[in-house]
């Protein structure tokens, strides 16, 4: 019995050993540590309320409009370069069908007005959040990153970057179909 | 040609550890006095060729030679000449220098001073001391050789994170390596007596001094890093439960284990195979907390150079080094007999208690740091976590809150058997301070919360408890006042260093309560001449202004803090802008008084709709936070009072036999 016991440490011991050998390998070949999955996936959207950005640009929204149908809440800034490359397939989006909301995340309200005055505005209603106060209750931690929201409003999925062509197939038309049923 | 000198050193270096592995464990089995001397030796020149090593590196560092790779990557010639030295640990490849020469610093104290060490036992360790000094060295010198050469010669280097342009990095990491290493001698000690297959109270006395010393850095470590953090990040927190920061917590709570443990061999020779244990337990963890700092696979704050293919080797060693120790104490810990009994209440039961806390707390704080990782291999990288302060606030603060009550009884008891009766009146005593300073509180501060007030109290009792053990001790309260003072000059100081260590975390406690309880925080934007209030005070913004510093730009907020009673503060957050590294970083303003620090940051500037410019404005009040490290600094004083004891000193004089 006492021998078990002095065993023990070294058993645990190989068993940390072990994982974190794993999940270095892992890192060595591209895991991301720092991508972490919203604290609000599977909660109902932050129901705070985003001003709109200015009176020619359709805006302003809360969470709450954001339950009935399936919907897409993309937060981008005009001083983002993702963001713009990530732009034709947000606007794809947009022309087939599925509504979008966006966060205008710690911007200012001439460069977002000719940001999407001269990219074109995809956007059912665009909410402006020059503090970040709202992108913080929705757990942004950078742009551009983008929100499914189902028709009860819950937030089923999170995409952290850029959607490339390559996303938009194989991760967001799954899930927005997913989110549907 | 003096960085080629560096590493060629380094090389000698290897080789000269590689023999002190050997040579004088051979000794101290054949029982060759000559063979157990060299260790001594080599022990010295190692420490002495390191010491070139890393000379030779400042060297390259002050006189910005950019055909080293190292300094082309972490310096710039514009930098102030402190960054300069600084930066050499500002890096990986420097740190682990750095990590090297402390370790060979440690082998070779011990064998200047540790005179009185038994000659195997101190052959056996100077071997296994450089047993890691073989790993370290041949993990810098074939995958993070800082000598590593550029060409064609850059004109000029990329600068150093702006994080880390801050006399914090001058001190903050040498202090933690002191710790971290430090507890390499507990571990080489624990490894020796294993393999000679003896423990007694000398052991005890022989490796307390060593683990006490580590512990006083590692202490004085972590709280620079905290203070730095605190100041340097602008987040007005002080502790943020990110895995860095854990990473050095876990062995500070093993290592304060060891602490006591330790005593117990050395008064009872009790707790052998335990102290043993902890001993290996805690340089393990400092080991651990190396890899993840260093691997990348956990996100922190803190990390600033991370390669998971150095991760695999720092792994490497982590699994022949304790693995091999674990083993080791597997098979040879039965054969060490344990002769000891005491009664349930007894000072021995207080240190096992202590003990017991101490390692539930450094067990939760470990499982906290590890758990998404392993959550992470368990799915197969579907479910990811992150965990953060509410997990440690829940599950380690309950753990903490017994250990540190008990802090005001143990030292009361008596060894082999104590009385509670005794203790009685002293108990009631401090429990009449908890009380009343629950009291106090409680009209102060009306409106609560009712656990701060008694987390006070808390604070009242330990302290109390603390003073009263100290004062029956030298016999304050006795009728003859004039034997006092000679008393209190006899009375050892490693008791009293005990007192004082004990004090400071009461002291402490009064700092954690008030900045985590009674935190105010504001975050709004402001124009220039505008005004906010928070409780009884106002903030004005009077005006921003642009300027530069040395290798920066910077904006630079006059703001003035009006008291209710009209004392006006003038106050001067910046935000600085380095172009070399294209990063930005804060200065927050800090004003510190006795009762709360007035703690303010300016942010980015914006323009508003109507084309006015305000900048983002963070204010917080952090009250008691100077305690919190009056509390620290207490706690470390009282570890070096201890640490002078003659009768404790690295060099300690046999002892008569009572």
């Amino acid at each position: 019995m006492k021998r078990f016991i002095l065993i023990i440490p070294i058993i645990v011991f190989i068993i940390i050993i072990a994982v974190l050998s794993v999940m270095t390998l892992q890192t060595k070949e591209g895991r991301n540590p720092s991508i972490v999955p919203s604290a609000l996936l599977g909660k109902e959207a932050p129901n705070i309320e985003l001003p709109m950005l200015a009176r020619n640009i359709p805006g302003g929204f809360k969470g709450s409009d954001l339950v009935g149908r399936v919907n897409i809440v993309n937060v981008f800034s005009s001083w983002c370069v993702p963001c713009l490359a990530e732009h034709p397939q947000i606007s794809w989006l947009a022309t087939n069908g599925f509504p979008i909301y966006a966060i205008n995340h710690r911007d200012n309200v001439s460069d977002a007005s000719n940001w999407l005055k001269k990219h074109g505005n995809p956007y059912v209603a665009v909410g402006f959040d020059p503090e970040g106060r709202a992108s913080l209750e929705w757990g942004v931690g950078g742009v551009p990153e983008t929100f499914i929201i189902n028709a009860s409003g819950i937030i089923t999925y999170k995409h952290i970057g850029p959607i490339t062509k390559e996303i938009l197939k194989e991760k967001i038309l799954p899930k927005l179909h997913e989110a549907k049923r | 040609m003096i960085p080629e000198i560096g590493l060629f050193v380094l090389f000698l270096a290897l080789i000269i550890a590689a023999i002190q592995a050997v040579v004088p464990m051979v000794g101290a089995v054949r029982q060759d006095v000559y063979l157990m001397a060299l260790g001594n030796r080599l022990a010295v020149i190692q420490f002495f060729l390191v010491t070139i090593s890393f000379t030779s590196l400042i060297y390259a560092f002050v006189i910005s030679d950019f055909s080293l790779l190292i300094v082309y990557n972490n310096s710039h010639s514009l930098k102030p000449l402190l960054y300069k030295i600084s930066g050499v640990w500002g890096n990986h490849e420097g740190s682990m220098l750095l990590w090297v020469l402390i370790l060979s610093m440690f082998g070779a104290a011990l064998a200047i001073w540790g005179k009185n060490i038994s000659p195997t036992l101190k052959a056996r360790v100077l071997s296994v001391q450089s047993m890691i000094g073989v790993a370290f060295l041949a993990f810098i010198l074939f995958t993070s050789n800082p000598f590593l050469r550029l060409n064609p010669v850059p004109s000029d280097g990329r600068g150093l994170n702006p994080v880390l342009q801050d006399p914090g990095l001058a001190f903050h990491p040498p202090l933690l390596y002191l710790g971290y290493v430090g507890f390499s001698m507990a571990f080489s000690f624990a490894v020796a007596a294993l393999i000679e297959g003896k423990i007694d109270d000398k052991w005890g006395r022989w490796v307390r001094p060593w683990a006490l010393a580590a512990w006083v850095f590692l202490t004085a470590g972590i709280a620079l890093g905290s203070w730095w953090a605190y100041y340097e990040l602008g987040w007005g927190g002080w502790w943020f439960w990110d895995p860095v920061e854990n990473a050095s917590f876990i062995p500070w709570l093993l290592g304060t284990a060891l602490l006591h443990s330790s005593v117990v061999v050395e008064k009872r020779e009790g707790f052998k195979n335990w102290t043993v244990l902890l001993a290996i337990l805690t340089f393990s963890m400092s080991l651990l907390g190396t890899f993840l700092v260093r691997s990348g696979i956990l996100t922190s704050v803190h990390t600033f150079a991370t390669d998971p293919e150095r991760g695999l080797f720092i792994l490497l060693i982590l699994f022949v080094t304790i693995g091999g120790a674990l083993g080791l104490f597997a098979i040879r810990a039965p054969i060490i007999k344990n002769n000891f009994k005491f009664a349930p209440v007894s000072r021995e039961s207080a240190l096992l208690y202590n003990n017991l806390f101490l390692t539930i707390g450094c067990a939760i704080v470990l499982l906290g740091t590890l758990y998404p990782l392993f959550l992470e291999f368990a799915s197969n990288g579907e479910s990811k976590v992150s965990i953060g302060p509410p997990y440690f606030n829940i599950t380690f603060l309950p753990i903490m809150i017994p250990l540190v009550a008990a802090i005001a009884v143990g030292p009361m008891l008596s060894w082999k058997r104590g009385v509670i009766g005794e203790l009685y009146v002293k108990l009631l005593f401090a429990a009449g301070s908890c009380l009343i300073t629950i009291f106090i509180v409680l009209i102060l501060v009306p409106e609560g919360p009712i656990l701060a007030a008694c987390s006070m109290g808390l604070a009242a009792w330990i302290a109390a408890g603390c003073l009263i053990e100290w004062a029956s001790r030298i016999r304050l309260f006795n009728s003859k006042s004039i034997t006092n003072t000679g008393r209190l000059i006899k009375s050892s100081k490693s008791a009293n260093g005990m007192t004082l260590a004990h004090l400071g975390i009461a002291i402490l406690i009064v700092g954690i309560t008030g900045a985590s309880a009674w935190q105010k925080e504001i975050t709004t934007s402001m124009a220039i001449g505008e005004t906010i209030k928070v409780n009884n005070y106002s903030l004005t913004l009077k005006k921003v202004q642009i300027g530069k510093g040395p290798n920066y730009n910077l904006e630079r907020g006059t703001f003035s803090l009006i008291k209710s009673n009209n004392s006006s503060i003038i106050m001067h957050p910046e935000r600085r802008y380095f172009p070399v590294a294209r990063q930005a970083t804060t200065e927050a303003a800090i004003k510190t008084t006795l009762l709360a620090d007035f703690y303010l940051v300016i942010g980015e500037s914006r323009d508003t709709i109507d084309n006015k410019n305000e900048w983002t404005v963070r204010f917080y009040i952090n009250p008691m936070m100077f305690w919190l490290w009056l509390g620290v600094a207490t706690m470390v004083l009282g570890g070096l009072l201890s640490l002078s004891d003659r009768r404790r000193g690295i060099s300690i004089p046999v002892r008569k036999k009572a």
